[in-house]
């Protein structure tokens, strides 16, 4: 949020990704990835198994130092961050892991309120009020609160890991298969969550998903992986038209076709 | 991205103007001081129609911001205070509505009376005792079926198990005897020497390492060593759900993980304890010639007149009682494994200490025993 006025804001680049290369051992991920992602969109990864999606978040959110390229967040370049800038950096980015990976000996309340202790220096009440706001937010009651992760259903789990996500209320939030393993009413609500959450807070959001549903609710842009490179970037109207075999059969499958009708 | 430590917030009453001025950042980072501005402010009386909330001049509004605003204007209604928002933005004005809609009621935590609490401790372990015996049981009738029928042997487990816990585990095992031989040795030596009995050093060293200390020293390190690992492994197969993909395949995780390693551990145990007898007398009779100037020709000469082979199998029987102890109460905490990682850290702590323990008690009792019938 930074009061610039929206028609600016709609074209500022976040994130800007170049010629990204990403190797383990002999084996190349990616071969040369440019991409640049917008102030306050929603925008999807998608792309086959093993395609390279969640290296590519691990590479945007500095879990992962890629073997050449470039990633630039806002005027910070990624490869060869120093500790202290990434910290800085990190601040400004909320992730929600696939499995949640909430901390198993911290309540609900405490998971959330880790970061605002972390990196504020609000008080112990406030922070808890802030915590218990954060949990209202995604849907869930001051009963869970006291929750071990254990006792959670998936799909709590899943609104407590993006609770704890925005709890330093980030500019950018990554999504690593928000709604997988999820049923179909609390996967709709959570993309009802993402859309609402992207209206109040001005989030830039980055979604890895198999779900054709919500790419279809939720994106603005798609980009699709595929052979180690970004096929094509674009609205998923579009990017479902497109001719490329690999896209077209991810789209034009029985299920992404059922998901189009939709 | 705006730089979100550089400016703090501020809430600042002008009297005459009746406004209430809010400027900087109202952020997460520059919210700090906002929590003592707005309780100094409550307390003071305004005395005014009508308050003016100046929002103007907020640079940066988060929902951490959003909150405290919403609280500013929850107490001004609460002193029935009227009062007008202005210079709000709509981006900010919206968040305000999102926030104010999270009616947050704390719930007080429910904590039972002292006494309770003392129950639920107290009965917690007495069951856990009872669980743990009844696991005891389950072993034996797995392990005497295993046995009768040695095809439902997991036979690479076994080796596997045998090799981590037994062979891996001889050079810390002959290390840390040899040097306690040494430390006997040496104690004993300065008595003795003041005697003039030097040649006791045979009986001394050789009969409590044999029946005593080798067997718990084996046992107390096998403990540390791999009673931890049985717990953290079967812990976390227990996380990751690979016990119950197990059962659903129709293997029987007792078959599998527990048996192999209670077997392993009883073929190993007392393989390592007529090891740490070895090296523990080595240690001894390096200290004897060294300081007491008795030879290893005379100090093996010794040995047979003072130590019967009743004091060699006394030492040698208590280490499959050790091993069972160690494996059984390692895979039992193991198994106790509920939830995440931390429940895989706290059982595995219980089950060494638990072991160690139970050992200490097995070895006493022993000694009762042996003294009552004279042994």
């Amino acid at each position: 949020m930074t009061g610039q006025s929206d028609d600016a804001v709609n074209k500022q680049v976040m994130i800007q990704v170049r010629g990204l290369i990403t190797r383990f051992g002999h084996e190349t991920i990616h071969d040369g990835i440019d991409l640049d992602i917008f102030k306050g969109e929603i925008i999807g990864l998608v792309g086959g198994s093993g395609s390279g999606k969640s290296t590519l978040l691990r590479a945007l959110t500095m879990l992962l130092q890629p073997s050449g390229g470039s990633i630039k967040i806002g005027p910070h370049e990624l490869i060869g961050i120093d500790e202290a800038s990434a910290s800085e950096l990190r601040r400004h980015m909320g992730v929600m892991f696939q499995q949640g990976a909430l901390f198993s000996s911290l309540t609900v309340l405490q998971n959330v309120c880790v970061p605002l202790k972390e990196h504020t220096q609000l008080s112990i009440q406030l922070i808890q009020q802030l915590g218990l706001m954060k949990l209202k937010l995604v849907g869930l009651t001051e009963q869970a609160a006291d929750k071990y992760p254990k006792h959670l259903s998936g799909g709590m789990i899943k609104r407590v890991a993006v609770a704890r996500a925005l709890a330093l209320d980030p500019d950018i939030l990554f999504l690593d298969e928000p709604s997988a393993g999820l049923d179909p009413i609390s996967a709709h609500a959570l993309d009802e969550l993402i859309l609402q959450l992207r209206e109040a807070l001005g989030l830039t959001v980055i979604i890895v998903t198999h779900d054709i549903d919500s790419l279809w609710r939720l994106t603005d842009r798609v980009a699709f992986l595929g052979e180690k490179r970004l096929l094509a970037v674009a609205d998923l109207k579009t990017l479902s038209q497109h001719h490329h075999p690999l896209i077209h059969e991810y789209f034009q499958g029985p299920r992404g076709r059922a998901a189009q009708v939709n | 991205m705006v730089d979100r430590d550089m400016e703090q917030s501020h809430v600042q009453w002008i009297a005459n103007g009746s406004r209430l001025v809010l400027s900087g950042n109202w952020t997460v980072y520059g919210a700090a001081p906002l929590e003592k501005g707005i309780e100094q402010l409550m307390t003071k009386s305004l005395d005014v129609d009508r308050v003016i909330i100046d929002c103007q001049q907020i640079q940066a509004l988060d929902s951490a911001g959003a909150w405290l605003l919403n609280r500013l204007c929850q107490h001004l209604q609460q002193r029935h205070q009227p009062y007008d928002l202005i210079g709000l933005s709509d981006k900010h004005q919206s968040l305000l509505v999102l926030v104010k809609q999270q009616q947050v009621v704390p719930v007080p935590a429910a904590r039972a009376a002292r006494l309770s609490r003392l129950g639920q401790a107290t009965w917690a372990h007495i069951e856990q005792a009872l669980q743990l015996l009844a696991f005891l049981g389950e072993t034996f009738v797995i392990l005497f079926r295993c046995i009768f029928q040695p095809r439902r042997l997991r036979w690479n487990a076994l080796f596997a198990n045998v090799e981590q816990s037994g062979i891996n585990a001889l050079p810390i095992i002959g290390l840390l005897s040899f040097l306690l031989g040494i430390v006997i040795g040496y104690q004993a030596g300065v008595q003795l020497q003041l005697y003039g009995a030097n040649i006791f050093i045979v009986e001394l060293v050789c009969l409590t390492m044999l029946r005593e200390l080798s067997p718990m020293m084996a046992a107390v390190i096998v403990a540390g060593r791999s009673g931890s690992a049985f717990a953290a492994q079967l812990g976390t197969m227990k996380v990751t759900e690979e016990i119950d993909a197990m059962r659903t395949i129709g293997i029987a995780p007792m078959e599998m993980l527990v048996i192999p390693k209670v077997l392993a551990m009883l073929i190993a145990l007392p393989l390592l304890t007529v090891f740490a007898d070895v090296l523990g007398v080595l240690g001894g009779m390096v200290i004897a010639k060294t300081m007491l100037g008795i030879d290893f020709k005379d100090f093996f000469a010794r040995i047979p007149e003072v130590v019967t082979l009743t004091s060699f199998m006394l030492g040698i029987m208590k280490a499959p009682v050790f091993a069972l102890i160690i494996a059984v109460v390692g895979c039992f905490q193991g198994l106790r494994v509920a939830g995440g990682a931390d429940s895989v850290g706290r059982q595995t702590t219980i089950s060494v200490v638990q072991a160690i323990f139970l050992i200490i008690v097995a070895d006493a009792i022993f000694s009762i025993i042996f003294s009552g019938i004279g042994i």
